[in-house]
């Protein structure tokens, strides 16, 4: 222990140094903290804490008509989890705590004084004006984020599921069982579906993303073209799907391929078919249905984003080429298309990862249907992990298994985007273009 | 001479060739792009009345009758349908306003301010974001719970959770104050001004494009969202948001017509939204495109 008897007294009594020292705001504030951490200890987080090991083991039970509750492990793993950060954040604020003395005293000795209330509050709006900015959105993605995400990952590594759903019946650890699960092959294990609700993500990703980028720019440069008049009119027309709420028109979409739909209908009245186009129903086209529906919404967005870049191309670039005696084509591959890839590199990553997880083109279009006898729990598909996951969520209570995948997921994404990032032209060689 | 002004002929007609089959994809796409709006907009007129016109799902396009019957159906307060609305609107607003504070904020701190951890943060913050959002609904629906905030009182729980994580979404508005020289803040520093001064009256007024552009998005979001929406307030009909309500009127299909009422429904709820966006069409293309090139 070091400093003199003030700070020697903060090690226990938060902020006395500081108080005794006439820094009253700042005293205040660090003993509030401790007396709000002691009674929140004693009168909450403790038990809790104390429980996170087996969480919980007195059984709800049934006394007559009257139900008596036990231990409620969803309580006891979400407040242990808190109480485990509150002890982590607390032992941080007790470390400033004592930094704080340490510094006060060494001013104090070199004969300087300290800074006065006014301006240790003054200074949030100046020098340390990113403590209150950053405070409350920080705290937001802690409680509203982090703390989540730390739970569920926690109930991957539990059995709970419907069958041990809190308050009536308890949940316990069970390791890695439910990773097991997922990666066995057997009869019981979910490996298969797994695997194809997998490789479907990644596919419909990779076309979702490059399908769109490629057909966005042609349809961006056929309207940057000299001749096209109206140029506005076009590309007003093309955003309307940018523009109506995704729900409308999706759903509306779904619809029209409906077997009893628009789309059906007309091709049945003209005779060109006798029975309804399975656009929904089938495996194979409801998939290619997806990703085409998608380009629908994708290629508005890929042109307003590729117009504003292809305009930056320098244009003595494309009449060099031409003095050369290279057609429009040869343009196209040697001089904009690279220059597009280096520019949008990174975009074109967030484009793939977001699409891993685009939720609500296939939620809207299928729900992941249709079902199939080949998937285990109830996957279908169309479904992404993510449908999937959410669909464990809220028919089936799986609760276990949808963390699970969630982090699975994750890993998916990080990998994906670990690998690319680091390959990109515009990451290696900033000066690339310029 | 003569072969020359042949071969500049045949290059003026094949000029002019390509410009025809240019409009010729022009206008076949913009008819593809167009027909599921009009095919909405169309039906949302045709009557549920069955013995006028069956309101369920058809397989022709102009409807037979036009009436008004699914607008009036809308207002006549048989449904939520009002309230749904009232709902999403108040939604979107007070998510509008704060996220775009919120996302100011951090954007200002992380662009300008050097602290401790600050990369840390950054870097934490991208982790975070590759954890699917769902994976987290459960343990958010009790959070919610805890405070009242489901069912009866999703509609401040819903904007309590989309302004609460909406600091990691900073990337678009730091990447546009990155842009602004530092010299400014520096000369208005050494002129005795505070942070918070140059932020809010020499940043804040600089940066009206993205101000309006991250509003924008924002404002749109909560149209659109399903999954939360219905988890939150579940069972209780109020609480909907029209995104909810419709979707349901879609899946429960439409023994009872309801799907030209969605189709009403919905026309509704996309005019203002599709207003709003094309008058702000422009600060809406700056921000992603500023946001694509910095990734």
């Amino acid at each position: 222990m070091k400093g003199d008897a003030k700070t020697k007294i903060s090690y226990l009594i938060l902020g006395f140094g500081q108080m005794v020292r006439g820094q009253w705001v700042k005293g205040i504030a660090f003993l509030t903290t401790e007396i709000l951490f002691i009674l929140y200890m004693v009168k909450f987080g403790g038990t809790y804490l104390s429980k996170i090991t087996t969480l919980g083991t007195v059984e709800t039970y049934k006394e007559g008509r009257k139900t008596v509750y036990g231990d409620n492990s969803f309580h006891i793993l979400l407040f242990g989890i808190l109480t485990i950060i509150v002890i982590i954040a607390f032992i941080c604020i007790w470390y400033l705590n004592i930094r704080d003395n340490l510094k006060a005293e060494a001013l104090l000795k070199q004969g300087k004084k300290l800074p006065s209330n006014t301006k240790v509050l003054r200074s949030l709006l100046d020098e340390n004006f990113d403590k209150t900015l950053m405070t409350l959105p920080v705290a937001g993605v802690f409680l509203f984020t982090v703390i989540p995400i730390i739970f569920m990952i926690c109930i991957a590594f539990t059995n709970y599921d419907a069958k041990h759903q809190a308050p009536a019946n308890l949940f316990t650890w069970v390791g890695l069982d439910n990773f097991k699960e997922l990666l066995s092959f057997g009869t019981q294990g979910m490996g298969m579906t797994f695997f194809k609700v997998l490789a479907w993500t990644v596919t419909w990703a990779f076309f979702a993303t490059f399908i769109d980028y490629f057909l966005g720019l042609a349809v961006a440069m056929l309207i940057n073209k000299k001749e096209i008049k109206l140029k506005k009119l076009w590309r007003t027309i093309l955003v309307l799907t940018i523009a109506v709420p995704q729900f409308v028109s999706l759903l509306y979409v779904m619809k029209m391929f409906a077997n009893d739909g628009l789309i059906n209908g007309y091709l049945m009245k003209w005779g060109w078919i006798s029975s309804p186009i399975p656009f929904w129903v089938d495996p194979m086209l409801s998939r290619v249905m997806i990703i085409v529906v998608n380009i629908w919404i994708g290629i508005p967005y890929l042109m307003l984003i590729t117009t504003g870049l292809l305009m930056n191309i320098p244009s003595d670039l494309y009449e060099s080429a031409r003095v050369d005696g290279a057609n429009s084509w040869q343009a196209f591959i040697h001089i904009t298309l690279p220059y597009m890839l280096f520019v949008t590199g990174p975009f074109l990553l967030t484009q793939f990862t977001g699409n891993l997880n685009n939720f609500n083109v296939i939620y809207l279009l299928t729900q992941g249907r249709p079902q199939s006898i080949n998937l285990a729990n109830n996957a279908g598909s169309t479904d992404l992990l993510v449908t999937w996951l959410y669909k464990m969520t809220i028919n089936d209570s799986n609760y276990r298994m949808a963390a699970v995948i969630g982090i699975m997921v994750f890993i998916v994404t990080a990998v994906v985007t670990m690998v690319v990032y680091n390959r990109l032209p515009s990451v290696r060689d900033e000066e690339g273009f310029q | 001479m003569n072969s020359e002004k042949k071969i500049r002929s045949g290059m003026k007609k094949k000029k002019i060739f390509g410009t025809v089959m240019a409009y010729a994809v022009l206008i076949i796409i913009s008819i593809i792009w167009l027909f599921p709006f009009v095919g909405l907009t169309l039906q949302s007129f045709r009557s549920y009345d069955p013995n006028v016109e069956y309101g369920g799902m058809v397989d022709y396009l102009i409807p037979k009758h036009f009436s008004l019957d699914n607008y009036r159906f809308l207002f006549s307060g048989e449904t939520n349908y009002l309230i749904w609305y009232r709902n999403t609107l108040v939604i979107a607003v007070f998510v509008s306003i704060l996220q775009t504070i919120v996302i100011l904020c951090v954007s200002y701190a992380l662009s300008r301010m050097r602290f401790k951890g600050r990369k840390l943060l950054m870097r934490f913050w991208l982790i975070l974001g590759m954890f699917p959002g769902f994976l987290t609904m459960i343990c958010l629906y009790f959070l919610l719970k805890q405070f009242g905030l489901t069912q009866a009182g999703a509609i401040p729980g819903l904007i309590l959770v989309s302004v609460a994580s909406s600091g990691m979404g900073y990337y678009v508005c730091k990447g546009y104050f990155d842009t602004i020289p530092k010299a400014l803040d520096d000369a208005a520093r050494i002129d005795g001004a505070s942070r918070a001064r140059i932020f809010l009256t020499m940043i804040i007024p600089m940066s009206k494009p993205i101000i309006i552009y991250t509003a924008l998005v924002a404002f749109m979001a909560p149209w659109c969202d399903y999954i939360f929406a219905s988890y939150v307030a579940f069972g209780h009909d109020a609480s909907y948001n029209v995104a909810v309500a419709m979707t349901r009127w879609v899946w429960t299909n439409d023994y009872q017509g309801y799907f030209t009422r969605f189709c009403a429904g919905g026309i509704l709820v996309a005019i203002p939204v599709t207003i709003l966006f094309m008058a702000l069409q422009n600060y809406y293309v700056e921000g992603v495109t500023g946001g694509a090139v910095k990734g």
